[in-house]
């Protein structure tokens, strides 16, 4: 279900690290928590992301909810499929639904993300 | 079952018209209004006759839900029933007939009203003055955090950072939003409230405010209020408190006595009047001293016995409403307060936590609840129980509806997943309770046994399920002529 080489976050974010680049998402369980997505806003490319804020909303038919930026860096792409069809942020959310690209700024932050075993004891940990 | 009563549109017809006006004995100025969109212009407007326009929204009215035909317990909007007489009272011809435009010295009785009001409101929750021009609860916490900023700013200390609970109203982010504020969220502990600890560890010489609802979304009561509010004092920032949860307060305990430096009421919630279909409602904004020189203007005053309005308030943040707020809902909350009195209101609290905790008793074990802290007006549940039959909280509402009762709120507050937030008010009989709950468990006992009604469900409604994502993902705004 979780891809194994992707790092995750408490927020449910995923990243996937290719060198100094790296493509952003959210989890499965973030989806199906949220419920149906029906809009997702997206940051503008160029955008300078902060580790731990926010930088996109997704909306969904239960709530609002931010996305948070796994690491600092800067976006160099931003999935525009999810402008015209955001069902694919729930159908697959892992590959096709995801969020934005950036090149990474400090490597020194990805000390701060879980591995697949420790997000999937995260996630056993919550249990409501 | 009724019939589906078509749209305005597919009933109109040509040449038809409702009303037909007298023939013009002046000469016509279209040029006048030619800059205005008239009927002729816009494409397809609905032409039909006036029994049919009558029939129409007749039939159409039919199909409402509202709290004079069933039970509504639509959390954290209060939905109590409002007595009639309030209505009778502000449709006396007094204050119906009256202008804000006529001379003062006709509308001192409606200022006295007013007055009288504000008066009322500052004893009822311990601050010093109170605005009443804002239209609705949302416009008051905008209201209250500009005169935050307005005396930070005064004091050449404007900061940027607002506090928000994961358990206050959905509304408190957005209005620290919009009056410029960067919003950071504090987390509950297991008990529901506000975390201290982290409370502490967020706040600096940038925190401008901490808004807190209290009791907050889970219903429960923050008890640590006073010591959290002389610790955001201690580092200069400012304490809103949202009063939108005051039912649960009112003749107890006062939010001025917690520590809050400006609050809102939601007169519409807590003091009678109908709402919920798009109002006018009146969102009251009460302040502690140091706050009171940026109030809005204009202030009602009151010099040997004459009322009048005070304009010449240098630091005020200005008008937010046109006149002095939705009068009319004053005259209702008046007519209430008035009529209940100091211990009839302490009574409206005291019956609102009893029945809501009567709910939150019968129906414990039956539906999840997260937090066992004991809660005041309202309840929340979460379906937890349900969904290993499939069936989740949305399915829980719509099957309410097949019983004639009106769903509680759904998937809020967001630290329940799958919430079912009940607050019953003290309106309800013991009887209206026990019909609530008996809906409860048989719904329950349907999850178990035939999950398949909750999943189809409502069934005896006048639309069954409709498609909310698909309504959400391709909203269509107006009516569009249908391609021939």
């Amino acid at each position: 279900m979780y891809p194994e080489d992707y790092y995750y976050t408490k927020d449910h974010e995923w990243i996937k690290i290719e060198g100094n680049k790296a493509t952003v998402g959210v989890t499965d369980f973030a989806q199906k928590q949220m419920g149906d997505v029906v809009y997702v806003e997206l940051p503008e490319i160029g955008t300078k992301l902060k580790f731990h804020k926010s930088f996109g909303v997704i909306e969904s038919v239960k709530a609002v909810s931010d996305v948070y930026a796994p690491v600092s860096g800067e976006v160099t792409e931003v999935n525009e499929d999810l402008n015209d069809a955001p069902e694919i942020l729930n159908e697959d959310p892992h590959k096709k639904g995801w969020v934005i690209k950036l090149n990474i700024e400090d490597k020194a932050e990805l000390e701060e993300l879980m591995s697949l075993s420790d997000y999937e004891k995260f996630l056993e940990g919550l249990e409501d | 079952m009724m019939i589906r009563e078509p749209l305005i549109f597919d009933i109109s017809g040509t040449e038809k018209k409702a009303f037909s006006m007298p023939e013009l004995d002046v000469p016509e100025r279209k040029d006048l209004l030619k800059d205005i969109p008239s009927r002729e212009e816009i494409e397809d407007f609905p032409q039909i006759s006036e029994i049919e326009i009558v029939r129409h929204f007749t039939r159409l009215s039919k199909t409402n839900y509202c709290i004079d035909e069933g039970f509504y317990p639509l959390g954290s909007c209060t939905m109590k029933y409002n007595p009639k007489v309030n209505e009778k009272v502000a449709a006396l011809d007094g204050f119906t007939s009256s202008h804000p435009y006529a001379a003062l010295d006709v509308n001192q009785g409606n200022l006295e009203v007013l007055k009288t009001t504000e008066k009322l409101l500052q004893e009822i929750t311990g601050m010093d003055a109170f605005t009443l021009q804002p239209s609705a609860g949302a416009q008051g916490e905008s209201v209250g955090m500009m005169l935050i900023r307005a005396c930070l700013e005064d004091r050449g200390d404007p900061r940027k950072i607002v506090l928000i609970p994961d358990s206050a109203h959905g509304t408190n982010p957005s209005s620290a939003h919009i009056c410029g504020y960067q919003v950071q969220e504090v987390k509950s502990n297991e008990s529901g409230t506000i975390d201290v600890d982290d409370l502490v560890k967020m706040l600096s010489e940038e925190v401008a405010a901490v808004m807190i609802t209290n009791p907050n979304t889970l219903g429960v009561f923050e008890n640590d209020i006073k010591r959290i509010a002389d610790i955001v004092h201690a580092k200069g920032g400012f304490v809103y408190m949202d009063g939108a949860n005051m039912n649960a307060l009112l003749g107890i305990c006062r939010p001025g006595d917690m520590g809050a430096d400006v609050i809102h009421l939601n007169l519409h919630k807590t003091f009678s009047t109908p709402h919920g279909g798009g109002g006018p409602g009146s969102g009251p904004v009460g302040v502690k001293k140091k706050l009171e020189p940026y109030l809005p203007v204009p202030l009602i005053e009151q010099n040997e016995g004459i009322y009048s309005f005070n304009y010449e308030r240098p630091k005020s943040i200005g008008r937010v409403r046109a006149f002095y707020g939705n009068f009319l809902v004053v005259v209702k909350a008046l007519a209430y307060i008035l009529s209940l009195g100091a211990e009839g209101l302490k009574e409206v609290s005291e019956i609102a936590v009893l029945n809501a905790n009567y709910i939150r008793k019968k129906l414990e074990g039956i539906y999840h609840l997260k937090y066992s802290t004991p809660a005041l007006h309202e309840c929340v549940f979460s379906d937890k129980f349900q969904k290993k039959y499939g069936v989740q909280n949305l399915d829980i509402a719509k099957r309410l509806i097949d019983l004639n009762i009106h769903p509680p709120t759904m998937s809020f507050p967001l630290i329940v997943h799958g919430a079912l937030m009940i607050e019953p008010t003290e309106t309800e009989s013991k009887r209206d309770l026990d019909m609530f709950i008996n809906a409860m468990q048989q719904i329950a006992e349907e999850a178990r046994e035939d999950p398949k009604i909750l999943k189809s469900a409502p069934h005896k409604s006048y639309v069954r399920r409709l498609d909310e994502t698909y309504a959400a993902r391709n909203p269509i705004l107006r009516w569009q002529p249908t391609q021939e």
